[in-house]
């Protein structure tokens, strides 16, 4: 019954991330939360997410660091990168990067869902 | 003390140069203080050497006056020395030559005097008198045979000093005379005297042929001042000489003094024998022609010279002002400029400072009030679940307003990154209509697209290029109506080498006032949706990317705005961003 998208949710701002995690588990995603670059990094493996979404202003390594490296142990793997203070030029960095989209903080969650649908269209919901 | 010390503050207000003030009086002052130093320094030496030049001529001149007037009067006083001691010697020759039985026959004194008359001018008659004093023998013109001289002061004279000249006279005949007589003392002790009467004309002619100036007068006198010729302007014969005859004078004299009417005069007196004194009056006036002429020469220079000297004076004195002036205008503008800058970037990092403080809270508050809304719709109906889905959605809307404030707060401050590389403006401008397309096409707004397809290559900072294109097409879609056109244009300046790329609309427009204050941080006229600061923001991109930007706006046409970005953008300092041709974009 693993037909549930597994999300790697990355952010610094516990409050935040773990209200965010639950609003996706409340939409019918399996949220898994790293506090960190490091912890990311740590957890990720081929294969184990279907999606990453990834804060670019994190303490330690930066969301602009964690992304190659991901990209570099899963290449296909869609990266939706958050940008907390409204710059478009982060952001199209980690588009040139090779993440799938940005979006600022704060989110719309609509939004979010329907990125997170355009990047796995085919384990849609 | 008191006069000393209003000098003092005169000099001083002529002095000083107001810096402080910054009133057009200040240029006033300092224009009427240059004019007044420098007319001062030029026209003052000019006037003392006029002045020095005036007087030393005057002296050298008087002294030059006096020469000419004497040495006319040494000659005429010889002149007439010599005519009377011709005249003299022929009557005492006459009387040497002839005895007095010779002299008392008619016949032989009509010879005589025949004689004379050929040989010398002037002798009218001639008569013989006797030691007691009556005239005994007479030739000429009037019957005097007879008459006694006895008691006369002549007779007196004569016969002390041998010689007797008379002062003129008016004869019988209304002619000015002269009288000479002469003693005789004969080998056996007698004594007689011959008598020569002279007429005076040749006096006239004398002076005559000194040939004066018209304005000049010459005549004789007696001791007593009485004229014994005709003068031009002071009297006739015999009256009394206006001019006092100094006494006992050896030689030529010459005095300077008035005449009765008041004119200066330069006269000289010389003594002719002992008899007369002969007198030269020539007015200053025309001795001091050639001055008077030199004089209206000077001044005309000299005014001509301080008239020339004032214009320039003038004249360079409103240069400087203005030259001056310009000046604190570019100042009091760069400095105006630069204060702006240095506002824009204080707020701009106070903004991103503020803005990055609270997004974060802001985002817990978003997904804490999503999640409490996703509760409500989740959960069982209950009481009052309406107005908890409608105020959490009041929640999350107000986070919406506060996150547009924030991103714009944070995108104020971003242009304090810059990173260049090479780019094509035209691809700039695309990629950022691409963010917009979906809302043209909705609002059916006619982009129109006019790129110059042979731009050269620019250096600049793409992210905060697209910033601008953001910022300048989101005004522009809030000023057009649905339907509108928006007209956007690059092309290159190859004269200022500058690449050109304009946003025009023709949407609402903005009046002067509106477009004064565009740039200034938090001004706004969309009333409530706006920060106010994309402007700002979008002018400090552009200033920190090296270039301007312009806007042109009609009220109730529209606007163009319009950016000139150099091809080697280079990172300034806010400070160095402020030059006086950006006036126009404040």
């Amino acid at each position: 019954m693993n037909s549930k998208l597994k999300i790697l949710l990355v952010d610094d701002e516990q409050e935040f991330v773990v209200t965010l995690a639950e609003r996706l588990e409340l939409r019918g995603y399996q949220v898994h939360i790293a506090e960190d670059g490091e912890t990311a990094l740590a957890c990720f493996e081929p294969q184990a997410f279907d999606l990453v979404v990834l804060d670019l202003m994190m303490p330690g390594i930066g969301g602009l660091e964690v992304l190659p490296r991901l990209k570099e142990i899963q290449p296909d793997i869609p990266v939706i990168l958050f940008t907390g203070h409204g710059s478009t030029r982060e952001g199209m960095e980690g588009m040139r990067l090779g993440a799938f989209d940005y979006l600022m903080k704060p989110l719309h969650i609509e939004e979010l869902i329907r990125k997170i649908r355009e990047a796995v269209p085919s384990r849609t919901s | 003390m008191v006069l000393r010390r209003l000098w003092h503050k005169a000099v001083n207000t002529m002095l000083t140069f107001p810096e402080d003030s910054t009133s057009p009086q200040r240029y006033v002052t300092l224009k009427r203080n240059i004019i007044l130093i420098m007319s001062l320094v030029c026209i003052v030496p000019l006037a003392l050497m006029a002045g020095i030049n005036y007087s030393l001529y005057r002296v050298n001149l008087e002294s030059e006056i006096h020469r000419p007037i004497q040495v006319m009067a040494e000659d005429t006083r010889h002149a007439f020395e010599l005519f009377i001691e011709e005249r003299l010697s022929t009557v005492r020759f006459i009387a040497g030559a002839y005895t007095y039985e010779e002299l008392r026959d008619d016949h032989t004194l009509q010879r005589v005097l025949r004689t004379m008359r050929s040989e010398f001018v002037g002798f009218v008659d001639l008569g013989l008198i006797n030691k007691e004093g009556s005239l005994v023998s007479y030739a000429g013109p009037y019957d005097l045979l007879g008459k006694d001289y006895s008691q006369q002061p002549s007779f007196q004279e004569v016969s002390v000093r041998g010689v007797y000249i008379s002062d003129v006279f008016m004869g019988y005949r209304k002619f000015p005379h002269v009288v000479i007589v002469v003693q005789r003392m004969a080998e056996d002790g007698r004594t007689w005297f011959v008598r020569a009467t002279i007429d005076t004309g040749r006096y006239e002619a004398l002076i005559a042929s000194m040939s004066l100036h018209p304005e000049s007068d010459a005549f004789l006198v007696n001791p007593q001042g009485i004229f014994q010729t005709n003068s031009r302007f002071y009297g006739k014969i015999l009256e009394q000489c206006p001019f006092p005859v100094p006494p006992g004078i050896h030689g030529t004299h010459t005095i300077r003094t008035r005449t009765p009417e008041g004119r200066e005069v330069l006269v000289a007196f010389a003594p002719v024998r002992s008899d007369y004194t002969l007198v030269i009056v020539k007015p200053l006036s025309v001795l001091l022609r050639n001055f008077y002429t030199l004089k209206v020469e000077m001044l005309v220079i000299f005014a001509v010279g301080v008239v020339a000297i004032l214009l320039a004076v003038v004249g360079v004195a409103d240069v400087l002002v203005q030259r001056i002036r310009n000046a604190d205008e570019r100042r009091a503008t760069a400095i105006q400029e630069l204060q702006h800058t240095q506002k824009l970037s204080s707020i701009g990092r106070l903004a991103a400072g503020v803005a990055h403080e609270i997004n974060n809270p802001l985002a817990i508050i978003n997904e804490k009030a999503g999640l409490m809304k996703d509760l409500v719709d989740l959960a069982e109906p209950f009481d009052r679940q309406d107005r908890f889905l409608t105020l959490t959605e009041n929640i999350l809307q107000s986070v919406e307003r506060c996150k547009a404030i924030t991103h714009r707060l944070l995108g104020f401050a971003r242009r304090i990154e810059v990173q260049f590389e090479e780019l094509d403006i035209n691809a700039v401008l695309q990629d950022t209509l691409g963010f917009l397309e979906r809302e043209a096409t909705y609002r059916q707004i006619d982009m129109q697209l006019h790129l110059d397809p042979a731009l050269p290559p620019l250096v600049s900072d793409k992210g905060q290029l697209q910033q601008v294109f953001l910022n300048l097409l989101t005004n522009a879609f809030a000023a057009v109506e649905n339907g509108g056109c928006i007209r956007m244009r690059t092309q290159f300046d190859p004269r200022k080498k500058m690449v050109l790329a304009s946003i025009e609309d023709n949407g609402c427009g903005m009046n002067s006032e509106v477009q004064k204050h565009i740039f200034d941080p938090f001004f706004s006229t969309k009333k409530g949706s706006g920060t106010g600061l994309g402007l700002s923001i979008t002018y400090g991109i552009v200033k920190k990317l090296g270039g301007s930007i312009q806007v042109r706006s009609e009220e109730g046409r529209g606007s163009t705005f319009t950016i000139s970005l150099p091809l080697r953008g280079e990172a300034m300092e806010p400070q160095n961003t402020d030059t006086p041709q950006n006036k126009e974009t404040p």
